[in-house]
């Protein structure tokens, strides 16, 4: 018996160390059963969003619709003014407050990784404060809206959540183990100055971290609706991002089926496929963030742990 | 080394460089945090003056905003709502996702672990406006799967949107569906990150797979549960406002089990207007949410100096 062990151990202590079958077998049951249970929701709602309006009134959502349909597309191609606008404006605020919130998160976190920095200690302190007390929403959207003016803006889509704490430190914890302070000194002596620096050499040394912080910018305001709903008022709907949006549609839709009978007919009413066009929408938010994630994972993950570093 | 006690030109144009960033900092947060004594002002918007002098002009009222606000019975409800979900939280946020992390970590097949990660990571990465609809397709009461399945069934209809004794667990199963994948993720690359010579060194003194776990992977995972526990207390007085309005479709029937601090400042701010009862809510979630935090890394640090956050 011991021998038995004692060959088995070196011959992979992994292998060894093992749990046994029958665990294993279990234990993937389980994640694949966890992994179906994220999946199969979305996949339900694509499916209802190809459903035809006639399947949806008969047999409700269903995972097997008595008729496919694109009429809900269809609908939304027609409902392009409204909806393709939103999609512009996703997108722009998308890559807008990517690229400033790259800007403000990487500076600030380059500066606070020089240690020779005469207000290093200010300024750790300045990013620190915010992640213990904050003025509140009521402060808060009473600041934004009187004093800065976003009401109504894109900037109110854009600013109020270009920078985090957790960025900033992420981005400082990268700068500080990849750029020396041997690298910048000797920068210096060759006469460059902080802002050449910072552009000429940090930047481009720093793309996986740059990538990581844009990647949770990106999904970050892809997905964002709640500055939308504090800040843009129903009067201003061409401002709406697509999330938002969304969220309204849902009431549009449940206001044009209160009001039905008065201003349209039975039959007008049915033949708008409006349980499947929700979906349709939400399939069309979701379908990019669901192909591309996979891909961008490992930045992700990158970023957790490094983020995870105390300091 | 230059001296830290001058002011060189270094540090001149590294100041430049953050100066962006700097008075963001004190436009979107410590404006704000000034802007907090609302709460003990009888706040009225003057005509024709700026907001600030407003603020300045209109009457101090002392407590009574808050004298106000608990005379109403929502203050409680939401005060329970948010502790008790909070509560709940918590707990399962790290004993589920480690133990899951633990699990997977063991699984034979590296590709279905992967895999399985992956699609586990999704919801992470939707927002609960998604997620609302991906609830209602299945607890619409007149479309939804459920509902459809039990009428198929000859059993009668469940008006879920409606029925507060279902919400509880709703939003608990719902929370736990969207974070679990990410959790996952971190206590995965804390697992990853532990010397295998630790587990090699146990498996010589006879450890079973348990007791590799008790006496190696918790402990070395101690740091990491211990952060993530005082984050997620410290933010015990705030909760995922779409988790608790998008979910539950604002509806009216079930706000007693649904209404959160969060839910309640948006509504008594937007929908009823009421800025002395949002501002005082709002106050006493910043100064709670801080003492908390503080609190609990302050005990953290007495007993175990290695593992607190500041």
């Amino acid at each position: 018996m011991a021998k038995n062990r004692k060959k088995v151990l070196t011959s992979g202590v992994e292998r060894f160390n093992r749990v046994s079958l029958p665990t294993n077998i279990l234990f993937s049951l389980i994640f694949i059963l966890l992994a179906l249970l994220t999946v199969i929701p979305l996949i339900f709602v694509i499916i209802v969003s190809f459903s035809s309006a006639e399947s949806v009134r008969k047999i409700g959502y269903s995972f097997v619709p008595l008729e496919w349909s694109l009429s809900a597309y269809q609908y939304l191609w027609d409902l392009r003014q409204i909806v393709g606008r939103s999609f512009m404006v996703s997108i722009g605020t998308t890559v807008a407050g990517t690229i400033i919130g790259l800007f403000l998160n990487s500076t600030m976190g380059y500066v606070l990784s020089r240690r020779s920095f005469a207000l290093r200690r200010h300024f750790t302190l300045l990013i620190f404060i915010p992640m213990l007390f904050s003025g509140g929403l009521v402060s808060t959207y009473l600041i934004n809206t009187q004093v800065l003016k976003l009401g109504n803006t894109y900037w109110a889509l854009i600013l109020p959540i270009a920078v985090s704490s957790f960025y900033i430190i992420v981005l400082r914890t990268f700068f500080q183990t990849t750029i020396p302070d041997s690298l910048v000194e000797s920068a210096q002596i060759d006469g460059a100055s902080q802002l050449t620096i910072y552009s000429r050499i940090v930047m481009p040394i720093s793309l996986p971290a740059l990538a990581t912080i844009g990647l949770f910018l990106t999904f970050g305001y892809w997905n964002s609706w709640f500055p939308a709903m504090l800040y843009i008022q129903s009067s201003h709907q061409h401002m709406y991002p697509l999330q938002y949006v969304l969220m309204s549609i849902e009431k549009s839709i449940q206001f044009l089926t209160d009001n039905a009978q008065f201003l349209i007919t039975q039959e007008a009413l049915r033949s708008i496929p409006q349980e499947s066009i929700r979906m349709a929408l939400v399939v069309i938010v979701v379908l990019p963030i669901a192909c591309s994630y996979p891909f961008f994972q490992k930045y992700f993950i990158s970023g957790l742990t490094i983020g995870a570093v105390k300091g | 080394m230059k001296s830290k006690s001058r002011f060189t030109r270094n540090d001149a144009e590294l100041l430049l460089i953050s100066l962006p960033t700097v008075i963001w900092y004190v436009l979107f947060t410590y404006l704000p945090m000034f802007g907090i004594i609302i709460a003990f002002k009888n706040f009225r918007p003057l005509p024709k003056a700026s907001f600030i002098t407003s603020l300045i002009k209109s009457d101090w009222v002392g407590i009574q905003n808050f004298k106000f606000l608990f005379a109403t019975p929502d203050a409680w409800i939401m005060m329970r709502n948010t502790l008790g979900y909070n509560a709940v939280f918590i707990v399962l946020g790290i004993v589920v996702p480690v133990t899951l992390a633990i699990m997977i970590s063991q699984l034979y097949s590296q590709k279905l672990a992967k895999t399985c990660q992956t699609a586990m990571f999704l919801p992470h990465f939707l927002s609960w406006v998604v997620v609302s609809y991906f609830l209602f397709a299945f607890l619409s009461t007149d479309k939804g799967l459920i509902n459809k399945t039990l009428e198929s069934m000859g059993r009668d209809l469940i008006t879920w949107y409606a029925d507060p004794k279902y919400w509880p667990y709703i939003l608990v199963l719902l929370n736990m569906w969207k974070s679990v994948g990410y959790g996952m993720v971190v206590y995965l690359a804390g697992i990853s990150g532990i010397d295998q010579s630790l587990y090699e060194a146990a498996i010589i003194d006879g450890a079973t797979k348990l007791q590799q776990v008790k006496h190696v992977t918790l402990p070395m995972l101690k740091p990491i549960m211990i952060i993530m526990f005082i984050l997620s207390v410290g933010r015990i007085f705030s909760t995922d406002f779409g988790l608790f309005y998008n979910i539950p479709r604002n509806s009216g029937a079930i706000i007693d089990v649904t209404q959160t601090i969060d839910v309640y400042v948006y509504k008594a701010l937007m929908s009823m207007n009421n800025i002395g009862f949002s501002s005082s809510a709002a106050f006493l979630q910043s100064i709670f949410g801080f003492i908390t935090i503080t609190t609990a890394n302050l005990i953290v640090r007495k007993i175990d100096p290695e593992s607190s956050l500041f």
